[in-house]
């Protein structure tokens, strides 16, 4: 089996399952508790969170733990809008972000936000100086993702944490779901309030992952109840998941230590392989993350070449995972500007720290295989 | 060229004799110590002062852990280089580019090995000319410059170093004795002890502990604390003392009013036992004069009485406010503001007596037999230390899972 599709979700780490097991297993205790073992399990809590601020690369600032990319997305946009509206209604993002975000902006306009959706060049890079003429009186919230999900496009998170930089009260959200363990944040100087993070991403598990935000940010919280994390995000927390999600973090950051150039080199010769073969369009930028490339075959149905390529073992993806159930083309290649017929055949290869050179070379013959047998079903 | 090393200067402070060698010792291994969690550190001695080789560690936060070392006056930045004209050109060039928006400079050179060709008098101009030949907007000012360097040729290389930074001054810890800290989790005593650990004490602590009263999470509050503290120090061994039977027997037995002032006696006696025994020639509160009952004249005046060992105060005189700008500093406030209730909140009387009178104070306390409640107390003490790592006691249990 050639698993290709590591954007959409990862497999856990050995390391993380017995993690979880074992912490299931013997701090089980509510961490709210008075008892001992309640004292006990708040301590991995707390432990678990200065950890991720370590993993972070920040000192300060604090971690909610959330239930994934989903939700700290969500609780970073509306948590703001909410708290927030009383000084401004306007909010800014982007046309590619994860539908996570542009659902969660669509559905607060309704409620009377004005919100500013950015354009993006053809490689899906959204320009600072766009974000710069959007920022008006009014605004409290830039959310900008670093790593585009579809595309493998980086955003330039620096230059936009500069210039809202002399904006304090406007929070600067980042969606880093893509981006942690393989493009890093310069957190520790840049005006970055709040972080989004998914722990099946980087082989945590499933239901698992923090935002982290700045200590003068407050949020709305979309949970309420029992006041944990902070009073931001009530419920029981998950805290084997959450020791899992931790331990994800050291070991992916470990393996980008070890295997970036690596990873790097694979994705590269994935590329040039993509743009020799006839008929192939290759949609990412030449200069993006080290994991994701999404390229077209124009005239192929995807969901054909897919099916094909399963039959072999091998696993990759349409578009995003999130959205592959619509039948529609790809909103982010349509934000790009990629015409109709590519931005309908668009493919997703998405690598870990554990592909191999040899099974990057398999894929690609399997999709020249693929492509001469199968028949073109759609008009170019 | 970067900087590579850090100078630390404590020459200036005054070292007489005998003591300069104890002093010194103790600093080194003071410094690392704390610098243990940089493993690629390396620091070394010469006369007079100290060099920490930081061999690729991030230089910056280095120098914040450094600052922290007790008996240490300033430090710098430094390039270290070989006493070669050319190489020092180089290295005055890098120290006064990395001095962002500096704009005028002077060179100090001095010369400590007299083999090297060049004198001060030449090196100066030969070195500023240099700057001033590759760099723009610089110039030269001898009497109120942006940056000085100073450059040192010395036999084992040259050193170059520009910015001054203020070190935690007062004297090495563990090098002017022992002292037993009451730690109650409040925020007075933590920087009773930073201070005291200033002056070069070396600290333990006594935490009384009365379960089920007080629980478990009250007692971690103090190793927490304990911990903070062990950055400016070493290891810090914390006595946690078994206070309940007591504090009952107080309650039951003695007037509510003295009930409070009992206590504190009993404490104070019982610390006074445990500094005998670890060999501490002081003890060391967090009262500051007034703040409540037990801090008005008449209350230190008749809770002191039942020892002669020197009670230091360091916070006697400072405000609240003060107090708690130290404990921000040094990242104990938060610690000490988590809400469990301490062995001196618990059985508050109604109305303590404010202003205790001593022989009365005696004569009830002598009522009541205590002799063999306070020997089991100090016979069932748990000692922990606390190892001073940032990689704390607290996570050790977890370490694993991560």
């Amino acid at each position: 089996m050639i698993y290709l599709d590591n954007s959409a979700t990862t497999r856990p780490y050995e390391g993380v399952l017995d993690t979880f097991t074992r912490t299931a297993e013997r701090f089980y205790a509510n961490s709210s508790s008075i008892h001992a073992l309640g004292g006990e399990a708040e301590r991995l809590l707390e432990s678990s969170r200065e950890r991720v601020l370590s993993w972070l690369g920040v000192k300060e600032g604090s971690v909610i733990f959330t239930s994934g990319g989903t939700e700290s997305n969500n609780l970073a946009v509306k948590g703001t809008a909410l708290m927030h509206m009383s000084r401004g209604k306007h909010l800014v993002t982007t046309r590619v972000e994860h539908p996570s975000i542009l659902e969660t902006f669509q559905s607060l306009e309704s409620f009377g936000f004005d919100v500013t959706y950015l354009e993006v060049d053809a490689y899906g890079r959204v320009a600072p100086e766009d974000v710069q003429k959007a920022v008006r009186e009014d605004t409290i919230l830039v959310s900008v993702m670093s790593v585009n999900n579809e595309m493998g496009t980086v955003q330039p998170i620096e230059e936009i944490a500069a210039f809202l930089s002399d904006w304090p009260k406007v929070y600067f959200h980042v969606d880093h779901v893509q981006g942690f363990g393989k493009v890093d944040l310069p957190f520790h100087e840049a005006a970055v309030d709040m972080c989004s993070l998914s722990g099946h991403k980087i082989h945590g598990i499933k239901g698992t992952g923090a935002l982290y935000k700045k200590d003068h940010v407050r949020l709305f919280p979309l949970q309420h109840g029992g006041g944990q994390e902070g009073g931001e995000r009530a419920g029981t927390e998950n805290l084997p998941g959450i020791v899992a999600f931790t331990k994800a973090m050291r070991l992916i950051k470990e393996e980008q230590q070890e295997k970036a150039r690596e990873l790097q080199r694979l994705r590269n010769y994935a590329y040039e392989e993509l743009e020799k073969m006839d008929g192939t369009v290759v949609n990412s930028p030449e200069r993006g993350a080290p994991h994701i490339l999404n390229f077209s075959l124009p005239g192929y149905k995807p969901e054909t070449v897919i099916h094909s390529l399963g039959e072999r073992g091998i696993y990759i993806s349409t578009k995003s995972a999130c959205s592959s159930k619509e039948p529609d083309k790809s909103s982010v290649l349509d934000a790009c500007g990629v015409s109709g017929e590519a931005a309908s055949s668009a493919l997703r290869v998405s690598l870990s720290y554990s592909t191999t050179e040899t099974e990057v070379r398999q894929f690609i013959t399997a999709l020249s295989e693929v492509k001469a047998s199968l028949i073109k079903t759609m008009e170019v | 060229m970067e900087f590579d090393h850090i100078l630390i200067r404590f020459g200036e402070m005054a070292l007489k004799g005998k003591n300069r060698k104890h002093f010194e010792r103790q600093l080194l291994e003071n410094v690392q110590f704390r610098l243990g969690e940089f493993r690629r550190v390396k620091v070394k001695k010469t006369r007079g002062r100290m060099y920490v080789l930081l061999n690729g560690e991030d230089a910056e936060e280095v120098m914040k852990a450094c600052q922290q070392v007790f008996g240490i006056y300033s430090l710098s930045f430094a390039i270290h280089t070989e006493n070669e004209l050319e190489k020092l050109k180089e290295a005055v060039l890098s120290a006064v580019q990395a001095e962002h928006g500096a704009r005028t400079f002077k060179i100090s050179a001095k010369r400590a090995d007299k083999s090297f060709p060049l004198t001060s008098d030449d090196l100066n101009p030969a070195l500023g000319g240099h700057i001033l030949k590759n760099t723009e907007g610089l110039s030269v000012d001898v009497h109120h410059p942006d940056v000085e360097l100073k450059v040192e040729i010395r036999h084992e290389g040259a050193y170059v170093t520009s910015k001054d930074y203020p070190g935690a001054g007062g004297f090495p810890v563990g090098t002017t004795g022992k002292a037993m800290i009451m730690l109650s989790g409040g925020i007075d005593s933590p920087v009773a002890g930073y201070l005291t650990m200033k002056r070069g004490v070396e600290i333990e602590a006594v935490h009384f502990h009365s379960p089920p009263y007080t629980n478990e999470r009250a007692k971690q509050k103090v190793l927490d604390i304990a911990q903070e503290l062990s950055r400016y120090g070493k290891r810090i061994k914390v006595h946690i003392v078994p206070f309940t039977a007591i504090q009952q027997k107080i309650h039951k037995d003695i007037p509510d009013s003295y009930g409070m002032t009992i206590t504190r006696r009993m404490m104070l006696k019982i610390t006074e036992k445990i500094a005998r025994q670890q060999g501490a020639l002081a003890i060391t509160t967090g009262e500051s004069l007034g703040q409540v009952a037990s801090q008005t004249m008449e209350s230190m005046n008749t809770i002191n009485e039942v020892t002669d060992y020197p009670v230091i105060r360091p916070l006697v005189t400072m405000d609240k406010l003060e107090i708690i700008n130290i404990a921000e500093k040094i990242d104990t406030y938060d610690i000490s503001i988590r809400p469990y209730e301490d062995c001196c909140t618990i059985f508050v009387p109604k109305e303590p007596k404010t202003k205790p009178n001593r022989e009365k104070t005696v004569a009830i306390e002598q009522s009541v037999d205590f002799s063999g409640y306070i020997e089991e107390a100090v016979g069932n003490i748990e000692t922990i230390h606390i190892n001073g790592k940032s990689e704390g006691r607290k996570q050790e249990s977890f370490a694993d899972l991560f």
